[in-house]
């Protein structure tokens, strides 16, 4: 039935199918607890999501230029812990600039090996979320850092602060999604990151320079992990120095569960978001329905699967794969 | 130069970069750190590498087939989580010394079930299987600690944690079971129907399917042998710790594929060895073991690790460079 | 032949269709043991589906399949292969890095206990194989160590490790010298004087007028008819294959050339090309002629900056140039359609309008943001002066005809306002309609001032479409025709490495 319905329907329903599953997920959670629905409760969610939501947008666009960034974790971790060290030793307006500076030299070097010289997406950037993670820990000496004047700091505004009653990580999370979504659907540089993900070969042949487009695509992931841990240090005020451990998963998942493809071409920025906020809305859900803080990772792993195989189902016209 | 062709061990070092490397840093290290050369360390280094290098040896089939698991560190951390938990249970309070018996039997089972479902759901849905084990990762993860309560368990029973200070003859039982798994598993590649149908599922997988190599059962088989191998993993690394914590395994599919993506097996299937993998597993096993002597922080070998994962891809497409005929693409 | 006998293989009624497609209408077929039947068609006349229903890898909607007077039913290549029907694939169906024996028992390697497999036997019986077809290399090999060839000769060598009663070789010299051919005759002319009953699909009018005893033809998905080979001629053949006589005619209005804009001297790229010189005056099409893989497309890939020539020299419009990418060479006015659209033409998720100005997307803004009208004015353009058929520009290439993505493909680089146009094959698999529209437009754009440069495997489209024709064979230019001088077998002996000091 469903399927007669995505067959018929074609991609227009399937690419609803997130925005399907998300009204589900919300009328049962609502249903089930009186609080869901709370303006705070949607107000914290939307807050808590910003870090990954942020960093999901970056990988979105990676991932549409056909490649994976599996280093934003590590990169995370090292972005968090530099702004923090740096914040009390040369001040948070010099401090940001560095570490972005510093943020967009791993992009680079995840863009050079990727983009330019042609390496496997996946085994470099698990290189180097092993590379990077060792520098956090060298650089860090094992220790965690902190801010000693938590309350003094202007710095504290991008994670604490408010604006027109909004928490500052959700104005900057939707505020980036909407600047990357205008990017990638009316500008010439999203055509072109559609156009490499989608057929390398013929990009080439089109005269699009692939290899400064991939390029591209990792500086802007590694800005948003930038700007990720700008809103994570200054929440937090401090930083473990393996604090992004595992986000490069929550991230994907998110991605994927937007229905971008891993083969790259294909995938939108606004359904990312929509995926960030499942996963967040899933987990909020399930702890206010007082599970197990972890159940949210087996409810995720049922998502990611069901989404994605619908996804491959409408797509081939048959739920099973024909394999036999 | 003739001769660097015509001698057979350099031909096969040629085809196997890996285990020059591997003969190498050991040579470094054995002029370099005091304790490296000796019969109690190089057993250390088999007895560390076995964890990793047991589920390397799935890894390899999985990947040949085309496939990837990404889910391995959490099984290993549910079947060790199993296999503590279930010796106290109160049915088995009176076997004694048994009570280790069923409770190993069903972390492996558990593994295998794991593998079977990761297995299933690549065959049936079509889904990518990078995807199915992310999933799955997260799944079984968040499984272990619901299963755990977030705590960790000790083993009660003393022979538990003692086993794995047992030796046969000079031999410690982990390198000896490792041992095993290595000339298993490369006997069953190398040597059995199943084994070279994995080459063919994976080099060419329609081709497999038009010879009626069936591809779904085929590639679930070795998902469930990974789960196997990630399990005996998960249960040999908590006799040694003599506990199962939740967090057991973490970056451990990160180590394995390292070892496996050194060891000369592509990404893309069809190609890939154990002798490879094996010395890909040593290579990181020396590598931790020499640093750690040489007292070099721990967080050097993950910088070092990195750059040689990326080293070695580098090299492999420098060196290999057909597949687009000279076209600047 | 005796009539009296069972064929080894019949076909009635076969039909099968996919969404939106009847892909075969009732289609007859029938082989008999020790005969060599052709099958012949257009593409997308149902050739491959109807060979994919022989070799069980589709199940036809209706109809029958009867193999020696039983009707089977065959749900997968290994019971069709268990029935004796074995099918040798066009594409190379190898596993590259197993060894050849591997390769032609896949799928049943001979067993020991546990599984374990039997070497000896394994080795033994492909070596006696690959004897049988007289091949020079043993099975132990590995696959990816071969030359094409052999590795054909891997493929076919499957196709004897059961009693084969049909056999279907599908394209099986598209990638076969021409002493190679011989042999793969001589292999086939045994099969059948064993019984064995052939399939044999081709293109190429002279194998099938040399091998086979009966042809039949499929056009739209039904069956148009069969003939014996020695009662008929190609005229006839062709005819039922495409409906009606082929229109060979060309405008022959007296054509003005304008001066060189391409120039090409002594350009030499090793192994692929050597000291090829050429040039393209405004307003001319110069057809390449010649074998796949003579070298044709490899000069259009260094024109169009893909490959980097070690030496030689390119004139563009009187100027050398040095063209380092393709961006450098669409700058000096060059465009390349290319040979094969779906992997180098097309991004086939992508709609049709962006496909069309892809290589132009940077240009086409209003502020920093893309322009959707100057998009849309370039699209509807091309597709109205292309003809292209398509409901909507937001329709992805990927869902669109052959033909319509040929012509979308070629839309897009019209609209770059070429000065050097290079079509690189450009009606291969796509339906005869849109085939003798793209001639005409080809003519039409030479007409308008264009120079164009067509490379073509077919003989008739070169000399339809060619004021010049330039033979190639081995990376060589072997000899320049004019339109008017051209002979068919002059064409054939400069293409097949003959030149006139060689033939005598």
């Amino acid at each position: 039935m469903l399927l007669a319905r995505l067959k018929a329907g074609g991609p227009a329903i399937a690419k609803q199918g997130i925005l399907v599953a998300f009204i589900v997920f919300m009328i049962t959670f609502s249903l089930m607890s009186d609080r869901f629905l709370s303006a705070d409760n949607i107000m914290s969610v939307f807050r808590q999501s910003a870090i990954i939501g942020v960093m999901a947008l970056g990988v979105t666009i990676v991932v549409i230029g056909g490649n994976l960034d599996l280093s934003v974790g590590s990169m995370l971790s090292f972005a968090t812990v530099l702004v923090v060290d740096l914040h009390d030793k040369i001040g948070p307006e010099l401090a940001i600039p560095v570490m972005v500076l510093a943020t967009l030299c791993l992009g680079a070097i995840n863009g050079f090996l990727i983009g330019i010289l042609r390496l496997n997406s996946l085994i470099v950037t698990l290189g180097m979320l092993s590379a990077i993670q060792g520098l956090v820990l060298i650089y860090s000496g094992g220790q965690n850092v902190d801010i000693v004047d938590q309350t003094g700091t202007w710095f504290a505004i991008f994670g604490r602060g408010a604006m027109f009653g909004i928490a500052t990580p959700i104005i900057i999370f939707l505020g980036l999604a909407l600047v990357f979504h205008v990017i990638m659907t009316t500008m010439p540089f999203g055509r072109r990151v559609h156009a490499v993900g989608g057929n390398p070969t013929a990009s080439i042949f089109s005269g699009i320079p692939r290899s400064r487009v991939v390029f591209m695509t990792y500086l802007i992931s590694a800005l948003c992990v930038a700007i990720a841990a700008i809103i994570l240090g200054s929440r937090v005020m401090g930083s473990q120095n393996n604090v992004g451990l595992g986000y490069e998963l929550q991230v994907l998942a998110a991605v994927i569960l937007g229905g971008t493809s891993l083969l790259g071409g294909s995938g939108s920025i606004l359904r990312t978001v929509l995926g960030v906020l499942m996963l967040a809305f899933i987990q909020n859900g399930l702890i206010l329905m007082g599970q197990p803080y972890y159940t949210q990772w087996l409810v995720t792993w049922v998502v990611i699967i069901v989404a994605v195989w619908l996804d491959v189902a409408a797509k081939r016209g048959r739920l099973f794969s024909p394999i036999a | 130069m003739a001769y660097f062709y015509q001698n057979p061990l350099l031909r096969w070092l040629m085809r196997n970069p890996i285990w020059g490397f591997v003969l190498i840093i050991f040579i470094f290290f054995s002029l370099s750190a005091d304790h490296f050369f000796s019969e109690r360390n190089l057993m250390n280094i088999v007895v560390q590498t076995s964890t990793i290098g047991l589920i390397a040896l799935g890894m390899t089939l999985v990947m040949i087939n085309g496939n990837i698991d990404l889910s391995v560190g959490a099984t290993l951390a549910l079947a060790a989580a199993f296999a503590v938990d279930v010796q106290s249970w109160a049915a088995f309070s009176t076997w004694g010394n048994w009570q280790i018996l069923p409770a190993v039997c069903l972390a492996l089972l558990v593994g295998i079930l794991m593998g079977a479902i990761n297995g299933f759901i690549v065959w049936k849905t079509g889904v990518d299987a990078f995807i199915v084990t992310l999933g799955a990762m997260l799944g079984i993860r968040g499984l272990v600690f619901v299963y755990t309560g977030e705590q960790s368990f000790y083993a009660m029973n003393f022979a538990y944690s003692d086993f794995s200070f047992m030796t046969i003859g000079p031999f410690p039982v982990l390198a000896v079971i490792f041992g095993i798994a290595v000339l298993a598993v490369h006997w069953l590649l190398s040597r059995t129907v199943h084994g070279r149908n994995t080459y063919a599922v994976g080099g060419n997988r329609e081709a497999a399917v038009n010879a009626g190599i069936r591809v779904g059962p085929h590639m679930m088989i070795n998902f469930m042998l990974i789960g196997f191998l990630a399990a005996l993993s998960g249960v040999l690394l908590s006799t040694q710790m003599g506990a199962a914590t939740p967090n057991l395994g973490r970056d451990y599919e990160l180590w394995v594929i390292t070892a496996v993506v050194l060891g000369g097996t592509k990404l893309t299937g069809g190609k890939g060895d154990i002798i490879g993998t094996l010395g890909g597993v040593l290579a990181i096993g020396i590598l931790r073991n020499g640093m750690n002597l040489m007292q070099v922080p721990a967080f050097y070998v993950y910088v070092i690790l990195g750059s040689i994962l990326i080293a070695v891809l580098f090299l492999d497409k420098r060196f290999n460079r057909t597949a687009d005929g000279g076209l600047r693409l | 032949m005796n009539v009296n006998r069972e064929p080894a293989l019949r076909l009635q009624g076969i039909v099968k269709t996919f969404p939106g497609v009847r892909a075969l209408d009732g289609v007859d077929f029938e082989v008999m043991p020790g005969e060599v039947h052709a099958l012949l068609g257009e593409n997308g006349a149902g050739k491959s589906t109807l060979m994919k229903v022989l070799a069980g890898m589709y199940q036809p909607d209706e109809g029958q399949i009867i193999i020696a007077g039983q009707k089977v039913r065959m749900t997968t290549p290994i019971e069709a292969k268990a029935q004796g029907v074995i099918l040798i694939h066009q594409e190379l169906s190898l596993v590259p890095e197993m060894s050849a024996a591997e390769n032609i028992y896949l799928g049943e390697l001979p067993r020991k206990s546990l599984g374990r497999v039997d070497w000896k036997t394994l080795e033994a019986r492909s070596n006696a194989i690959l004897k049988r077809l007289r091949c020079n290399f043993r099975a132990e090999v590995t696959v990816a160590n071969l030359s094409i060839a052999n590795q054909q000769m891997v493929e076919i060598a499957r196709a004897l490790t059961v009693d084969a009663r049909v056999v279907i070789f599908d394209e099986p010299t598209a990638s076969l010298t021409d002493a190679e051919k011989v042999v793969l005759f001589d292999i086939i002319n045994d099969l059948k004087a064993q019984g064995v009953g052939i399939v044999y699909i081709s293109h190429r009018m002279d194998e099938i007028f040399t091998l086979s005893d009966r042809i039949t033809v499929l056009r739209d998905g039904g069956y148009r008819g069969t003939l014996n080979t020695a009662d008929t001629n190609e005229d006839e053949v062709t005819r039922l294959m495409i409906g009606r006589s082929l229109d060979l005619s060309r405008d022959e209005a007296a054509r003005e050339f304008g001066k060189t804009m391409l120039d090409v001297r002594n350009l030499t790229c090793p192994g692929l090309f050597e000291n090829v010189s050429f040039s393209v005056r405004a307003g001319e099409v110069v057809g390449f002629y010649g074998l796949v893989g003579a070298g044709r497309t490899e000069i259009a890939e260094t024109l169009f900056g893909l490959r980097k020539p070690t030496s030689g020299e390119i004139l563009v419009d009187g100027e050398t140039v040095e063209i380092g990418s393709p961006r450098a060479a669409i700058a000096m006015g060059i465009s390349l359609v290319p040979e094969n659209r779906k992997e180098q033409g097309l991004v086939l998720q992508m709609n049709c309008r962006d496909n069309m100005t892809l290589p132009q997307v940077q240009d086409l803004t209003a502020g920093p943001f893309l322009s959707q009208g100057a998009e849309l004015a370039i699209f509807d353009q091309y597709r109205d002066r292309l003809a292209i058929k398509t409901p909507s520009w937001r329709q992805s290439a990927g869902v669109l005809s052959g033909g319509n993505q040929q012509k979308i493909v070629i839309g897009k680089w019209l609209s770059m306002q070429p000065r050097v146009l290079i079509v690189d094959e450009p009606t291969r698999g796509i339906d005869v309609g849109s085939k003798s529209e793209i001639h005409q437009l080809l003519r039409e754009l030479a007409a308008q001032g264009y120079a164009v440069i067509v490379i073509s495997s077919e003989m008739p489209e070169v000399l339809r479409v060619s004021d010049r024709i330039v033979a190639m064979y081995h990376g060589r230019i072997m000899r320049e025709f004019s339109i008017d001088e051209v002979t068919e077998d002059s064409l054939v002996q400069a293409i097949s490495g003959i030149t006139s000091d060689t033939a005598a």
